[in-house]
């Protein structure tokens, strides 16, 4: 729909302006809404909420469309919209965002990836960890716009095969599984992506703050208990999985398995 | 979040003429301290100039000029980079430690070299929009002076503001006298010494440093220098690890014959607006042998002008055994 052919509000815009804010209605007139301003309000505002609360809305969204929903994300209805092309999990993708979106937004609001979770939305607690261009990094603290040409690998990326017998989980879901490294399971895909990544950290020869002497650097270097704690400490686990996430990255990490020891009170 | 315009630049030229253009224009970087503020509405940007393709990401020796024989960090490569260099790690451990000893792997993935250097207070007045704070809101008064003022600072504070400044990175780069370059929209370009970079806060704590509005940091240069045997980056905080400091000390010693100190760099951090050079110690510490007692009369000489707040006392015996032991770290080889 060309948004400059109908700039005033039509009657049925109109009357769901008048259900939804009654009070606002001669003020919003007067002060001048047009067309493309009201659809910006309503996309914004979450169409769908609007949507449940009015009966005219309920008419009003359910007419049949002549484009589809997700076109409605146009740069009309955007403020500041900027388009990316990234790659998600070996898929190109290509969306228009709001400049204000990050990365783990996009994610779960606009790419159906929900695995990379939400936790604090400001740097504190990894749940959002994905892997961008080879490097664990918060999906949170990231913009979308400024994934222009840049591969994304999150959870849902890390299994081969597509489905039914034919996926394989990754070693580190394996070990996470094997060594119930989690309880609730909400810091997990956060915990596994970050745990992935420092595998390779770690063949690199990346040093840590509890490295004994920096001065030496060895390729790959083995991972004491201490260093798996001190490397992963920008995961939290409120659940206090942290033995069992030790043990999972540890087993990954050495090629080995590793006995879980369990001591119960008397 | 509230709105604003995104550009990406291609080069140093187009985003510092992009940022002199609106004073309210602002560089993302690794976005890791802007994009948290600006979700608490902190900061307030109408337009993001997205810097972070810059290509100025190179570690270089350095052939000519005051830091001949040092290196070039560039202002846009990464904290994880520039921590693991191979050069960094041999002559600059110290930079490595105090790098590492800072937030996550995820956050110095996305960090820049030039943005640890400007993040911001951690100060919770100063996160809160709806404390007075004048760092935030020029005026307002400040919640921390009266207020909860464990975690501020010890030396250099006025009436206006106690925050502290919390980079780890920048106590090591003060302690290694390192040079902050930077470029402004007509090309022309400055050498900023690092005491001379970040403020105290006086009359205006809005202003954390002395860079202008648009100045880009291009690199950050290190001198030459022969601490590199014995140094150590000691960071004490509430919890092990992903935790900002409570106190930090950056120690560097040149040794001469016979046990004897020819120069002692020592820096502190959580203590002070900006990184806290502890020229006293040094100069008590310079022609000293490296004995405990010595170590300890240097931190006794540094602490003695600290002007705790009601909540921070602890700070100043915490800030006395810490030089003491950083600097006992250092002659062990800065082994962790
Ligand atoms: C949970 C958490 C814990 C943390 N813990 C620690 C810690 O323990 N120790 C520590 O030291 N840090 C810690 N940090 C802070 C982190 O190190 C900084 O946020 C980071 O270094 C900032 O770099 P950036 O590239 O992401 O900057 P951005 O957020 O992109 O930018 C910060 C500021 O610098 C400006 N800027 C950026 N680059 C340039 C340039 N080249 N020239 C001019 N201006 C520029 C931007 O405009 C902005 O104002 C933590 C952060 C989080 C979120
Ligand atoms: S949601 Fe990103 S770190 Fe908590
Ligand atoms: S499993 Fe519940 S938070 Fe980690």
């Amino acid at each position: 729909m060309d948004v400059n052919e109908t700039p005033d509000l039509s009657d049925d815009e109109k009357k769901l302006f008048e259900d939804l804010m009654p009070e606002d209605l001669d003020e919003i007139l007067d002060t001048g809404v047009n067309r493309r301003h009201f659809l910006k309000l309503v996309t914004l505002a979450g169409g769908g909420i609007l949507a449940a609360q009015s009966a005219v809305a309920e008419q009003l969204f359910t007419r049949p469309l002549s484009v589809p929903v997700a076109a409605e994300l146009s740069s009309a209805t955007i403020e500041n919209g900027v388009n990316v092309s990234l790659n998600v999990n070996g898929a190109a993708r290509k969306l228009l965002v709001d400049s204000r979106m990050t990365l783990l937004d996009t994610l779960r609001e606009r790419l159906e990836l929900t695995g990379s979770k939400k936790g604090c939305d400001h740097g504190q607690c990894g749940a959002c960890t994905v892997i961008v261009d080879g490097q664990r990094v918060l999906s949170c603290l990231t913009l979308a716009a400024s994934c222009e040409g840049k591969s994304v690998k999150t959870i849902e990326g890390l299994a081969k095969g597509t489905s039914g017998s034919t996926v394989r989980l990754h070693p580190m879901q394996e070990a996470f599984l094997k060594h119930d490294g989690f309880q609730c399971g909400f810091c997990t895909p956060g915990q596994i992506c970050s745990a992935v990544a420092l595998m390779d950290e770690a063949k690199r020869g990346d040093a840590s703050y509890v490295t004994e002497d920096v001065r030496k650097k060895t390729a790959p270097v083995q991972l004491s208990t201490e260093e798996i704690r001190e490397r992963m400490s920008g995961n939290l686990c409120r659940c206090g999985a942290y033995p069992n996430i030790v043990a999972a990255i540890q087993e990954v990490h050495s090629g080995k398995p590793v006995e879980q020891t369990f001591r119960f009170s008397a | 979040m509230r709105p604003f315009t995104y550009s990406r630049a291609n080069d140093p030229a187009s985003a510092t003429k992009e940022l002199a253009g609106n004073p309210n224009a602002k560089f993302l970087a690794g976005g890791t301290n802007l994009i948290d503020l600006m979700k608490e509405d902190v900061e307030r940007p109408s337009a993001i100039v997205d810097i972070s393709g810059l290509r100025l990401t190179e570690i270089k020796p350095i052939a000519a000029g005051f830091a001949k024989g040092g290196l070039s960090i560039g202002g846009l490569g990464k904290n994880t980079d520039a921590a693991n260099h191979p050069l960094i790690r041999q002559n600059y451990p110290l930079l490595t430690q105090a790098i590492l000893a800072g937030a996550s792997g995820q956050i110095r993935n996305m960090a820049t070299n030039g943005g640890n250097l400007l993040q911001r207070t951690r100060c919770p007045y100063f996160y809160e929009v709806a404390m007075p704070c004048n760092k935030r809101e020029p005026g307002s008064g400040c919640g921390a002076l009266e207020g909860v003022n464990r975690l501020h600072a010890i030396f250099g504070a006025s009436e206006k503001c106690v925050a502290v400044y919390p980079s780890d990175m920048a106590i090591a780069l003060a302690a290694l006298d390192a040079i902050v370059k930077v470029k402004n929209a007509s090309g022309q370009e400055r050498s900023i010494s690092f005491t001379d970079f970040h403020r105290l806060p006086g009359d205006t704590p809005e202003r954390d440093t002395n860079l202008a509005h648009g100045e880009l940091i291009t690199s950050i240069d290190l001198p030459p220098n022969k601490f590199a045997d014995k140094s150590y980056y000691l960071k004490v905080r509430d919890r092990a690890s992903y935790a900002f400091a409570l106190i930090s000390v950056a120690a560097g010693l040149e040794m001469g014959s016979g046990n004897k100190i020819v120069q002692a760099r020592i820096a502190m951090g959580g203590v002070a607006h900006k990184p806290w050079r502890a020229l006293k110690a040094e100069q008590f510490l310079a022609g000293k042998e490296a004995t405990a007692e010595n170590f300890k009369r240097a931190a006794d000489a540094e602490m003695a002008d600290a002007k705790p707040l009601e909540h921070n006392k602890f700070k100043v015996e915490l800030g006395n055994r810490s030089i003491v032991l950083a600097l006992q770290m250092a002659m062990n080889g800065g082994k962790a």
